[in-house]
This record gives C-alpha cells, structure tokens and sequence, in this order.
C-alpha cells in the first residue's frame, strides 16, 4: 500500500478531536490546556502533511511555507503555554484551587 | 517514501501519537495523563520524520515534549492543593461527543475529498534533503517580518508570565523609617 494525503489527515483530525473532547471535559485547568496543546500538535501534523503532499505547489521552497507556518504555531503554543499557566498559578494562589467548574465568579 | 519501512513506521507512530492522546482523557492521574501526553508529541515528532521534516521533529521534541511538558509539570507542582485526579468536569458528556464529532467530521471530509495530491514519481522529486538551509532562507528572507512580531510576542509572554506570577516582595528595611517595630507592615 502507499501513505496518501488522507491517511495523515485522519491522524490530525483524530488528534485534533481528543484534544477539543479533554479541553472541554477536564475539570482541572492544566489539564484543560493540555488538551489545547494537542489542538494545536493536530493542526501542526495536517500543515506539515498538506506540505508534502500537496500538489498546488510549484516549487519546493513554496511546499516549505507550511514548515515555516508550524514554526509560528510551535512558537505562539509556547508563548501560550507560558501565559496560561502563569495564570493557572495566580488563580490558585487567590482561590486554592484550579477547578474549572469552581471558578464561576464570572457566572450570571 | 514508499518503503514498506516507511508504511511500518507511520502505522505504528500513529498508533502511539493517537493512543497517547486518548489515554490523556482516560489517565485517572494528572502526572500520567502528562507523560501520555508526552507520548504523543513523540508520536507526532515521528510523523513529522515520516513526512521528510527533519527540522520540525526536532522542534517538536525540543519545544513540546521538552519545554511545554517541563512547564506543565512547573504548574502541575506549584498547585499542590489543587486535585490532581484528573476528574471530568460537569460538561464532560457534550465536550466528547463534540470532539468525536470533530474528528469523525474532519475524517470523513479527509477520505471524500479528492486531494489535489503528489503521487509516486513527482512525490518522490519533492522529497526534501535537509530543509533547516531553506527554513532558515524562508524565515529571515520572505517571512522576516512574522518572524520578528514572532520574537517580539515571544519576548511580551515571558514578561507577562513573570509579572503575573511574582511574589510582592516586603518592602526593603530601609524605606520603612528607621525599622523599628511601628514601621513594620501589618
């Protein structure tokens, strides 16, 4: 058998799907943001496949600004990373807990 | 490409990177649910290997399954009262039908489409050598100016992380007035 496009597309979408499910469903903040991180690893595997793959490109150096583009995803899930958890910190520092279904000051 | 090596490698690699995912949903333990998560940037730093990125399996394995983990173990440890059972919250229900959703959606849409895709010969004319020259070219030539907002948002996170989670600090002895016992903040 051959690797088509479509086999790593399924990949992504799978990954993709586990990471929205654990973003919405976990209750404990951190948690929350690891399903984000695999959001993002989801949507990083399908850039990377459509650059190999894809047949809209007319060169080489055009495939590579797919690669190019997971680097500024790699680096904004950094800066994200960083932030969110700061986050996660302060709010348990004020409430002594991360528990996303206690947090609900902001609740109408 | 085509290599029944290469066939092998996929299957296995995306059984992992697909299984560590879902074992983040189902760990009953926070720190587990981490290291499955780990597994699954591996898994994915090996997809990127079977799809000719050298430089980007790198970067996964580098910034994801080393920097990002390391930081969610930081967060994990500085939250010691926090539950670490790794519980469903109240939506848990609606939160997985909608990402099995997702991924029936994408997946279906994945096998139906007819990609515009390379195939054999011309599949194997794009495979790239070493992409990090070409990368690096790309970056500070056609994208210089994304790279440098990129730096310059990299630069405003790590500040913005610093300032949220600094300790106030007691004021130095020798602002309060001669540090004698009235002086000292209550």
């Amino acid at each position: 058998m051959t690797l088509t496009l479509a086999h790593y597309l399924v990949v992504s979408g799978l990954v993709f799907g586990l990471g929205t499910a654990i973003a919405l469903s976990k209750r404990n903040a951190i948690a929350a943001l690891m399903g984000v991180e695999l959001m993002l690893n989801g949507v990083n595997l399908a850039l990377v496949a459509f650059s190999r793959f894809g047949a809209a490109f007319d060169s080489q150096e055009a495939a590579l600004s797919g690669h190019v583009f997971v680097i500024f995803v790699l680096t904004v899930a950094a800066a994200e990373a960083a932030v969110a958890l700061a986050l996660a910190v302060l709010v348990y520092r004020r409430r002594e807990t991360v528990d996303l279904d206690r947090l609900t000051s902001m609740r109408w | 490409m085509e290599s029944a090596g290469v066939v092998a490698a996929f299957w296995i690699l995306s059984a992992t990177t697909v299984a560590g995912a879902l074992l983040v949903l189902l760990s009953r333990n926070l720190l587990h649910a981490l290291v499955f998560l780990v597994l699954s940037f591996l898994g994915t730093a090996g997809l990127f290997l079977t799809l000719s990125a050298d430089f980007l399996a790198v970067a996964q394995v580098l910034i994801y399954a080393g920097a990002i983990s390391v930081l969610i173990v930081f967060a994990i440890m500085l939250t010691p009262l926090a539950s670490r059972d790794n519980a469903s919250s109240l939506y848990a229900a609606p939160g997985v039908l909608l990402g099995a959703a997702i991924a029936a959606l994408v997946a279906f849409t994945a096998l139906d489409v007819g990609w515009p895709e390379l195939e054999g010969a011309a599949l194997d004319a794009r495979g790239f050598g070493s992409t990090v020259a070409r990368i690096g070219e790309l970056l500070l030539g056609q994208y210089v100016l994304a790279f440098e907002v990129a730096s310059v948002l990299l630069l405003f996170a790590l500040i913005g992380a610093i300032v949220l989670v600094r300790e106030d600090e007691p004021a130095p002895a020798g602002a309060e007035g001669g540090g004698g016992e009235q002086g000292r903040a209550p």
